[in-house]
């Protein structure tokens, strides 16, 4: 039968521990459980193929997060990290990271992944944040997949590519029974049963459209559409702070990391038209991308990220990484455009908007052992709200997630759900192949991510995005009554379309809730434009209730590093001042 | 609502002469994590099927017979 051809059809299996998403959390989740318990079940879902998906897909070139003893201590990084996010942080979560990373670095070295060192065989750890020092270089990065996907393979995880989950399952008292998913390239269903529940599922990277309108020219990996926060929300998990949204300095146009993290070390700096500093720091917080927005629309911009000054031996080298790991059609393109970084600078933009953890601070609400609001139900890497959590936070997290979740299938028996969920679900996701007329997915999404550019961009003003809201409730119609699936391809955009509305509406709804600014241009309300540490100083949890969109309060934990009040506003210092 | 196809320049690029998906080799159309990729019936080799490209490069870079080439897409080049 011919691929994405659509086939009717429904399965069920089981499982001790499901874990969703194969990029970089789910794969350690997966195998940690399984390490956990070597005789039970664990079962990693994919919607693409574990071998190449996810945000690490061609590898990655650095850990920009790394705790690495005599260079930086758990206390220093998570004071960093807390100031870095205005003080809205548990930093009983980023205190376990701190602590726990260090040993996995030592794990991903033993799974024959390379990282720099210097003369001495020491760890080669640069400094890029504020702060600290915490950015390990990895030249070789392009053979972190391969060397998962053996450890994976050996450990006989079930490996399930080209399913695509939908919605959770849950029992009557409220704990996780499993997730419906849907086969990408035939459309069959596939129910899983599972005691317990990873979501491993990335960023929700296609949010805004990109300015080359290329749709899926995301500076995330475009496979990340924002599937596991739909999910969760729709299964009762609360979320954490998604007003604080993703936005990123990139390579203008090609829309990847040009990247300051990798060539800054050596001496490369961020410069405005006039090939002047005017940010302190090149690490991303939102107020070095306050700083870095406000110079592009001064006058003084176009900015860039300035490396001619360098020896070419120098340059040679930082082109060795940028254009062979994580993003290696960066020198394609810079080839294209006629751009040598000896003699000519990197011309730099913002990107579009986005949830993603890895740089920002929202998510799926976990707590420090990644369990969700949901028993049974976890989540980890660039999804969950452990901030600033990078790869490395994916590879920890996820670790922590893998164990405690396989101590929980340990304990549980399966939870009962309703057969009428499956069947209701099976006919939200197959409704678009029903209809003979209508609008296909591509047009629906297109006009989605238009309206988020249009309405939701920072900064943001209350009045757009109450008209905001009602474009998008309106694409939402068209969506729910007339959006057409033709083949099982279709039908997986259809899907992904489904979770990029969930995303706009939540973006909207948090981001309306929190009245004052914070975190620079990721939360800059013109209507507030002031912190608010009286009113705000807490986290917001956004949660499916009764059936509505709700937002509630959330005190901050009491803090276990203190953060002195001279400390505080540290990050709020990022623009270089004129020195008389 | 009636439908009209769309032109568009796809960025991946397929040489037939060194493609051997009509071996039976679909490396490529199993690790693309967008999933754009098809095995042609008529000429029983790769191509892009779907417009939907990350230029991520696995594709090209898994190919056994460098058959497949990443370009950047046109909107963006």
């Amino acid at each position: 039968m011919a691929l994405d051809q659509i086939v009717d059809g429904l399965s069920e299996v089981s499982c001790d521990v499901l874990v969703i998403g194969g990029g970089t959390a789910g794969p350690m989740a997966a195998l940690k459980a399984k390490l956990k318990n070597p005789k039970a079940n664990v079962v990693l879902l994919e919607k693409a193929n574990v071998k190449r998906s996810g945000a690490i897909s061609m590898g990655m070139d650095g850990l920009n997060n790394a705790v690495i003893p005599g260079y930086a201590t758990p206390e220093q990084y998570t004071k960093e990290i807390t100031i870095a996010n205005d003080g809205i942080v548990d930093q009983k979560a980023v205190y376990k990271y701190a602590q726990n990373c260090y040993s996995i670095i030592e794990e991903l070295d033993s799974f024959g992944i390379r990282f720099l060192k210097n003369e001495n065989g020491d760890y080669a750890v640069k400094k890029v944040h504020h702060i600290g020092t915490y950015v390990l270089p990895m030249p070789n990065g392009e053979t972190v997949k391969k060397a998962l996907y053996r450890q994976l393979r050996r450990a006989r995880i079930l490996i399930s590519n080209r399913y695509m989950a939908t919605r959770l399952l849950k029992s009557a008292d409220g704990r996780i029974a499993g997730a419906i998913s849907v086969n990408t390239r035939t459309a069959e269903i596939l129910v899983i049963k599972a005691k317990s529940v990873i979501l491993c599922m990335g960023a929700a990277g296609r949010l805004g459209l990109p300015t080359s309108g290329y749709m899926f020219g995301t500076y995330e990996n475009a496979a990340n559409s924002g599937d596991g926060y739909s999910m969760a929300y729709h299964a009762g998990a609360a979320l954490a702070n998604l007003e604080c949204y993703q936005i990123n300095p990139l390579i203008k146009d090609y829309n990847g990391p040009a990247c300051a993290y990798v060539a800054g070390p050596f001496g490369a700096f961020t410069a405005n038209n006039e090939g002047s500093r005017f940010i302190e720091c090149d690490y991303w917080s939102g107020q070095m991308m306050l700083e870095f927005y406000n110079e592009l629309l001064s006058g003084k911009g176009p900015v860039f990220l300035q490396l001619k000054h360098l020896h070419p031996n120098t340059i040679e080298e930082i082109e060795s990484t940028l254009h062979k790991v994580e993003r290696p059609t960066r020198g394609l393109f810079q080839q294209g455009r006629g751009v040598d970084y000896r003699n000519e600078s990197i011309e730099m933009h913002i990107s579009e908007i986005g949830f993603c953890s890895g740089h920002s601070a929202s998510g799926v609400f976990v707590d420090d052992n990644a369990r969700t609001t949901v028993p049974g139900l976890y989540a980890a890497g660039d999804m969950a709200s452990v901030p600033h959590n990078y790869m490395l936070g994916a590879f920890t997290n996820g670790s922590v997630a893998g164990i405690d979740a396989m101590e929980f299938a340990d304990n549980h028996d399966f939870a009962e759900f309703d057969a009428a969920d499956v069947a209701r679900e099976r006919d939200r996701v197959m409704a678009p192949t029903k209809r003979e007329d209508g609008i296909p997915p591509n047009q629906i999404e297109y006009k989605t991510r238009r309206l988020v550019n249009d309405y939701l961009q920072p900064p943001k003003v209350t009045r757009k995005y109450e008209l905001g809201m009602r474009r998008l409730a309106e694409a939402r119609e068209d969506m729910q009554e007339r959006m057409i699936a033709r083949n099982a391809h279709e039908l997986l955009r259809a899907l992904e379309v489904q979770s990029i509305m969930d995303c706009a509406d939540m973006a909207v709804h948090a981001s309306l809730y929190r009245e004052e600014s914070r975190w620079g241009l990721y939360h800059w309300r013109t209507d507030f434009p002031e912190k608010d540490n009286e009113n705000w100083f807490c986290h917001t949890l956004l949660s499916k209730q009764d059936g509505k969109m709700t937002s509630e309060k959330r005190a901050v934990e009491p803090y276990i590093v203190p953060i002195a009040d001279d400390e505080k506003d540290l990050y709020d210092k990022q623009r270089i001042r004129a020195t008389a | 609502m009636p439908l009209a196809s769309y032109q568009t320049s796809v960025p991946v690029v397929v040489d037939d002469a060194k493609c051997i998906a009509d071996k039976g080799c679909t490396v490529c159309v199993d690790v693309c994590p967008l999933d754009v990729l098809r095995i042609s019936d008529m000429t029983n080799k790769a191509y892009m099927a779907y417009d939907e490209c990350w230029y991520c490069m696995p594709c090209e870079a898994d190919c056994p017979t460098g058959a497949v080439t990443v370009n950047i897409p046109y909107l963006l080049r």
